[in-house]
């Protein structure tokens, strides 16, 4: 089957490849960009382990093709640090014991960074929810809803700091 | 668990899109992707083309016209939930979405790739019959509207034809003084069901009117009770009459069963889920 290029901005650099329509954004970014960081779990949806955040969404990226992400703006857990320095949703993780083998953290972190993107304060309930569809074999999820809460208002500090500063 | 081969079209007009499924190769279009790719990765589906409709903004709509909701092909899940239109005027497409997959699952499928999929579990389908809604299926020389209780005719089965696409759902917006049910059960929130029940019914003087109740999870296609909407036509609402109808409709129903949720099991859901339903719609009608 013939090839298509693709150009992507993966964790704000351009990738450009030329790869068969069938390889899943999964397989592209992890064997063909070399950023194995995004999970693969069940390749079929269920697991939330493959979340990647394309266009500002989280997305099952399993489920998509590299092709059909030509023109997008893609973030991987690669892309959450920033010089080195862990991202307060990843340094909630670390400090709550949001993860144990951290297969599932790639994927929880996509979901959690969607939710307090557009939701500074979520409620547990709301937290709950945007995790639902992310599958953790070994925290009991409590720990994981204690760093997403912990992330939120760490990241309402940081916001309320900078528009408290003089200008 | 990979996708067999395949060639990719990416037309960025609704004509070419629907000139490609007018062709011999065994095409399939991809929409949101969150069923079709699952059953590739398993090789249930083996397409030689997928005609990918994301490039097709202009399908990507919800809106009003000539007294209908109409809702595009490329409509997300997510954004279908979040709009004022649907909470406005179908609060009940509004709780089913509580009901369906993920946020990371809604943010890319669509309601039309969800009804095309046709999955004998999934709550669209029912709840597209109690709303009276029309599926527009569109093909190069022409398109025709098949109403909901005709579309859906087996597990993955629906009406189309294999040169035709859904274009839009079309959806009467219903008489302010109607009143709606959901209830699901499902092994967690988020999963297909094991049982839905959704109801649209209208109380007036006391008698209940134009009930229309469907379910799905239990037999092939989601589909309409019709002998318990015939029970309840015209009567005053009262629980013992609903239990009736309820643990009649069970009877008759022949479920199918899985691993996790036998026959029996989904028959025993139906009888209870339906009287709170169908109180639900009640109660509500009379606020
Ligand atoms: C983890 C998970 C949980 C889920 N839970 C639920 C749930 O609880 N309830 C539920 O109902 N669904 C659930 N789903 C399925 C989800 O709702 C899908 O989005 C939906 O079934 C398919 O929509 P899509 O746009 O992704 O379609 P696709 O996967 O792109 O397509 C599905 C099928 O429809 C065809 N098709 C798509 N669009 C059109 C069109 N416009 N015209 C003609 N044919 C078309 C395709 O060729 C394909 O055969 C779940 C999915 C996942 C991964
Ligand atoms: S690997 Fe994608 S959801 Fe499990
Ligand atoms: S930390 Fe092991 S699966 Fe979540």
């Amino acid at each position: 089957m013939k090839k298509i290029a693709v150009s992507v901005t993966v964790n704000g650099r351009q990738r450009e490849a030329l790869i068969a329509p069938r390889m899943l954004l999964s397989d592209f970014v992890r064997q063909e960009l070399e950023l194995p960081g995004t999970h693969v779990g069940c390749e079929h949806g269920v697991c939330g382990s493959c979340n990647v955040i394309v266009d500002g969404k989280a997305v099952r990226s399993c489920l998509m093709f590299a092709v059909q992400a030509e023109g997008s703006q893609i973030t991987t857990v690669e892309g959450f640090s920033a010089d080195g320095e862990l991202h307060p949703i990843q340094t909630a993780f670390w400090e709550e014991h949001g993860l144990q083998c951290g297969f599932c953290t790639p994927g929880m972190l996509a979901s959690a960074k969607e939710l307090l993107d557009a939701n500074p304060d979520p409620t547990d309930d709301e937290i709950r929810e945007a995790i639902s569809g992310n599958l953790c074999r070994c925290t009991g999820y409590e720990f994981i809803i204690n760093a997403i809460r912990s992330a939120a208002k760490t990241l309402r500090d940081t916001e309320n700091k900078k528009t408290l500063q003089p200008a | 668990m990979k996708p067999a081969a395949f060639e990719y079209e990416c037309p960025t007009d609704l004509k070419a899109a629907l000139a490609f499924l007018d062709a011999d190769t065994e095409t399939r279009i991809l929409a949101g992707g969150q069923s079709l790719v699952p059953m590739m990765n398993f090789r249930m589906a083996t397409p030689e083309r997928l005609i990918d409709i994301n490039r097709l903004p202009d399908l990507d709509y919800v809106r009003e016209e000539d007294g209908d909701i109409v809702i595009g092909a490329l409509a997300r899940h997510g954004d279908i939930k979040a709009s004022e239109l649907i909470a406005e005027h179908l609060p009940v497409v509004a709780e089913a979405y509580e009901w369906i997959a993920h946020a990371a699952v809604r943010n890319r499928g669509t309601l039309c790739g969800n009804l095309c999929h046709a999955d004998p579990a999934s709550e669209m389908p029912a709840v597209m019959q109690v709303l009276g809604a029309r599926m527009v299926a569109s093909r190069l020389s022409g398109s025709r509207q098949i109403a909901a209780e005709d579309f859906f005719l087996g597990t993955y089965e629906t009406a189309l034809e294999p040169d035709e696409m859904l274009t839009e759902v079309r959806i009467p917006k219903p008489e302010p003084n109607s009143s709606w049910g959901f209830e699901e059960v499902a092994m967690r929130k988020g999963d297909y069901a094991w049982c839905t029940v959704v109801v649209m019914l209208s109380v007036e003087d006391g008698k209940i009117r134009q009930p229309r109740i469907a379910v799905s999870g239990i037999s092939d296609h989601a589909h309409r009770l019709g002998a318990t909407e015939a029970g309840l036509e015209g009567r005053a609402p009262d629980t013992a009459l609903l239990e009736e109808l309820a643990q009649s409709a069970a009877q008759d129903a022949d479920p199918i069963g899985t691993e996790t949720a036998n026959s029996e099991y989904r028959r025993d859901l139906l009888r209870v889920l339906m009287p709170r339903v169908l109180q639900a719609a009640i109660d509500r009608a009379g606020e």
